[in-house]
């Protein structure tokens, strides 16, 4: 049996490695994703002060700080029994949506983009950010980098730094704005918008005008047709920040729809020997294996099951382009994995509309950011949605606020299953007997874990990455046969 | 000239070193100009083969971030070692252990016990943990050995010099690039930052004499925006923590909590810390002076935050 190695996978925040294993006549039996790292933050945050754990936790991932960072606020809002005011709770919404804009960019140029705008089996040294920019234009290339930079620069003004801010306490958030640090952040809102909507049009003209990606985006080698997690508002619209957990089936029909504190009554995470991540799966439909349908637990996050998941968006722009998406593909649910790239886009729409809608709110610069907590703290969970999909942190403490427990489920856990199965899938179709393996078909199989946007230990997420790893194809008794380097 | 030959490589770390290191925003064309970047994974296409198949010296500089927490980042951190005439330990994970280095108050068996069957959500009744090896009908599947000690960069191999920081700021980045691009090396074993002094002699807020009765945690109080955050009674380890960084956290009401590791040539940051903060409080009564240290919940967390794998602790003992 030949057995193929990709290490590390790339274009994605931290290590990944499959292992694809070969029948003696050159199909596929069965593949591995294998995480090959652990930091054990569970563990370590017990015996800390629960207020540090917005700033000890967001070094899970320099990438998302912010989402761990606000997770975990909200966590201590809870635990601390203590309401934010609300222009707090703007300013937190405020610095998240801008963080979306700069995150959902850096994954559709940086990570994704190659495998679009260059083409699956475009030269490797082309299939990197420098060869989108050489045929996107500099115009493009240098909006994507202000866009980036500019709300960096909002992140530091309200969070205090440009990466792991420190604003998030229980009760609020650290300092207020002024009113001409407002109108910065209004301008910059404002050009985000303008960037989302150029960004919706590349999409148009480079994917969706070209058949030859559609047909791989509704191929079913990239298709699987799973639960689908998102938080969404009280009129079931797509939010980030706060809200509900709903969960639909694979046909679309609402299957749950939960306080994020009851989490625990609907994932569980099962373990596997070959891995250091666990896997996530519906509790009442119970773990299955590595199997996709409606009597298989597992369920995907992140932006396309945020759309599935939610009854529309709640901004002008992005409901449009979420109506385009669904009218183009078919339908809701949408099942096409490569669908998350446009899902992605249509996200960013929203955050940067809701940036400008909050950078516009006539509170946002109200000094009441803070309620001082008044009582003895015991159990708090909180939830956002980080760009990967659902993040959950739970808390215990003592009478003292000293962590007894920690629990996180990280975004990317939650579609650990779901990338098994689609790079197992897609190897399969792929992979004939026969056909020989190119590098072009094997980056095919790394594009069905790309969209997920993957966040495996956290590396960066704004490079120039390259697609193809080391792969090694070995014979039945472990000789080399060929590699790829 | 030939351009310098560089490598960036990452171990237990989070990736803001990443995004730290693309902070230097616009001077990245200069960077580009001025060096061969001969190894990156995440951004372009140069093997772990590869870097092993290269001549010893080879690589001009490394810049390495991230804690040695298993046995793939031990071998990646000696193999680069042999082929960098430079290495720098690059953030704090790196260069003191950083927030990852908490792990030291654990070990492995406690770790993998909590993540794969203690917490709430875990279904684990078999008590599967992830093994080295791995047997499956298949073949072999292998993932690297999880250590129970996380160690520094410098307590691995050796080391020419550090930037410290949780990341570090673009201006202490930039520091240490245009030094390599200069040639203008510091004197080995040099932290680079833009200061020795401590994080309180860049703070704009206002000191006066530090006494105090009692310490409150950031979420008692609102703290005066002026007055130093020490003087209010909110532990703040600017004192004790190496300035560079602008004092960026007492700016936005937070107290400093030490990213940019020990002042000057303090050994053991912490204890540093603790003397200094312990020399503030206003009592001579012994059962005073403990009630008010007693409120200090979890020492280890505050003073230790980034270095316990560096303090001359290195790590908690397990029974």
């Amino acid at each position: 049996m030949k057995q193929i190695t990709i290490d590390p996978v790339t274009r994605l925040e931290g290590h990944g490695k499959i292992e694809i294993f070969l029948d003696d006549q050159g199909g596929v039996k069965n593949t591995y994703f294998q995480i090959p790292e652990l930091r054990g933050f569970e563990k370590f945050a017990e015996g800390r002060l629960a207020e540090d754990m917005p700033q000890i936790t967001q070094r899970i991932c320099g990438v998302c700080p912010e989402a761990h960072h606000l997770a975990a606020t909200k966590a201590l809002d809870a635990l601390f029994h203590v309401d934010p005011p609300s222009p707090a709770k703007k300013l937190r919404e405020l610095l998240y949506s801008s963080f979306y804009v700069t995150d959902h960019t850096t994954h559709f140029y940086i990570l994704a983009g190659p495998d679009f705008v260059m083409g699956p089996d475009a030269p490797v040294a082309e299939r990197n950010i420098l060869g989108v920019i050489g045929k996107v234009g500099l115009e493009l290339a240098g909006a994507v980098i202000k866009t980036r930079m500019q709300n960096h620069k909002v992140i530091q003004m309200l969070g205090g730094r440009p990466v792991h801010p420190v604003f998030g306490l229980p009760g609020g958030v650290s300092k207020a704005i002024t009113e001409e640090q407002r109108k910065e952040i209004e301008a910059i809102a404002a050009e985000s918008v303008e960037f989302a909507k150029l960004t919706l049009k590349v999409f148009e003209d480079v994917v969706l005008k070209n058949k030859a990606y559609v047909d791989m985006i509704t191929s079913d080698a990239f298709t699987h047709r799973t639960f689908y997690m998102g938080m969404v508002d009280a009129s079931n619209k797509v939010n980030f920040y706060d809200g509900s957990l709903r969960v639909v089936d694979p046909s679309g029909a609402e299957f749950a729809k939960f306080a994020p504190a009851s989490y625990l009554d609907y994932v569980s995470e099962h373990v596997e020997p070959w891995t250091y991540i666990k896997f996530p799966f519906l509790k009442k439909v119970g773990w299955k294996g590595f199997v996709d349908g409606k009597d298989s637990g597992v369920f995907r996050v992140a932006p396309l099951a945020r759309l599935n998941a939610a009854d529309g968006m709640a901004t002008p722009l992005a409901q449009q382009a979420y109506e385009q998406m669904y009218a183009t593909l078919g339908g809701k649910p949408c099942h096409f994995t490569l669908a998350m790239h446009w899902a992605r886009l249509v996200e960013l729409m929203y955050a940067a509309e809701r940036m400008l809608e909050l950078s516009r709110d006539p509170e946002i610069t109200s000094p009441n950011v803070r309620n001082i907590p008044k009582s003895t703290p015991d159990e708090g969970v909180g939830v956002v949605e980080a760009p990967r999909g659902t993040l959950i942190h739970h808390y215990t403490t003592d009478e003292h606020g000293v962590i007894r427990t920690a629990n996180l489920i990280v975004a990317t856990v939650n579609n650990a299953a779901a990338i098994n199965m689609s790079v197992g899938k897609a190897a399969q179709a792929l992979i004939q007997p026969g056909k020989e393996i190119t590098e072009g078909l094997l980056n095919r199989v790394e594009m069905a874990w790309r969209p997920y946007d993957p966040c495996f230990g956290c590396a960066t997420h704004m490079l120039p990455g390259h697609p193809a790893a080391p792969i090694f194809t070995y014979d039945s008794n472990g000789r080399l046969v060929k590699s790829y380097e | 000239m030939a351009k310098l030959k560089v490598a960036f490589y990452w171990a237990a770390s989070c990736g803001g070193c990443e995004i730290a290191q693309l902070q230097i925003g616009d001077k990245l064309l200069k960077l580009a100009e001025a060096v061969d970047i001969v190894f990156w994974p995440v951004a372009i296409d140069v093997k772990y083969k590869d870097v092993e198949a290269m001549p010893a010296n080879s690589i001009d500089v490394c810049l390495f971030n991230g804690a040695i927490r298993n046995s793939e980042q031990e071998h990646m951190a000696k193999t680069l070692r042999e082929k960098s005439k430079v290495m720098i330990a690059y953030g704090a994970c790196s260069y003191i252990g950083g927030i990852p280095g908490l792990g030291n108050l654990f070990d492995r068996k406690s770790i993998f016990e909590r993540v794969y069957t203690g917490t709430p959500s875990t279904d684990n009744g078999g008590k599967v943990f992830p093994q080295t090896k791995y047997t499956a009908p298949e073949g072999e599947l292998r993932v690297p050995e999880f250590y129970d000690t996380v160690r520094t960069l410098r307590q691995t191999v050796s080391v020419e010099y550090f930037i410290p920081g949780c990341p570090p700021e673009e201006k202490t980045t930039w520091l240490a690039l245009s030094a390599l691009l200069s040639g203008q090396l510091p004197p080995v074993g040099a932290v680079v930052s833009s200061t020795e002094k401590a994080v309180c002699e860049e703070c704009q807020r206002k000191r006066d004499v530090k006494k105090v009765k009692r310490f409150y945690r950031t979420y008692e109080i609102v703290p005066d925006a002026e007055t130093c955050l020490l003087e209010q009674g909110i532990i703040c380890a600017g004192l004790g923590t190496r300035g560079g960084c602008g004092a960026l956290c007492p700016q936005a009401n937070m107290p400093c909590t030490g990213c940019y590791g020990p002042v000057g040539d303090v050994a053991d940051q912490g204890a540093h810390l603790l003397s200094a903060v312990a020399s503030v409080i206003d009592s001579n009564d012994p059962a005073e002076v403990k009630k008010v240290v007693d409120a200090i919940r979890d020492p280890v967390g505050t003073f230790y935050r980034y270095s316990l794998p560096d303090s001359l602790l290195r790590r908690a003992r397990i029974a």
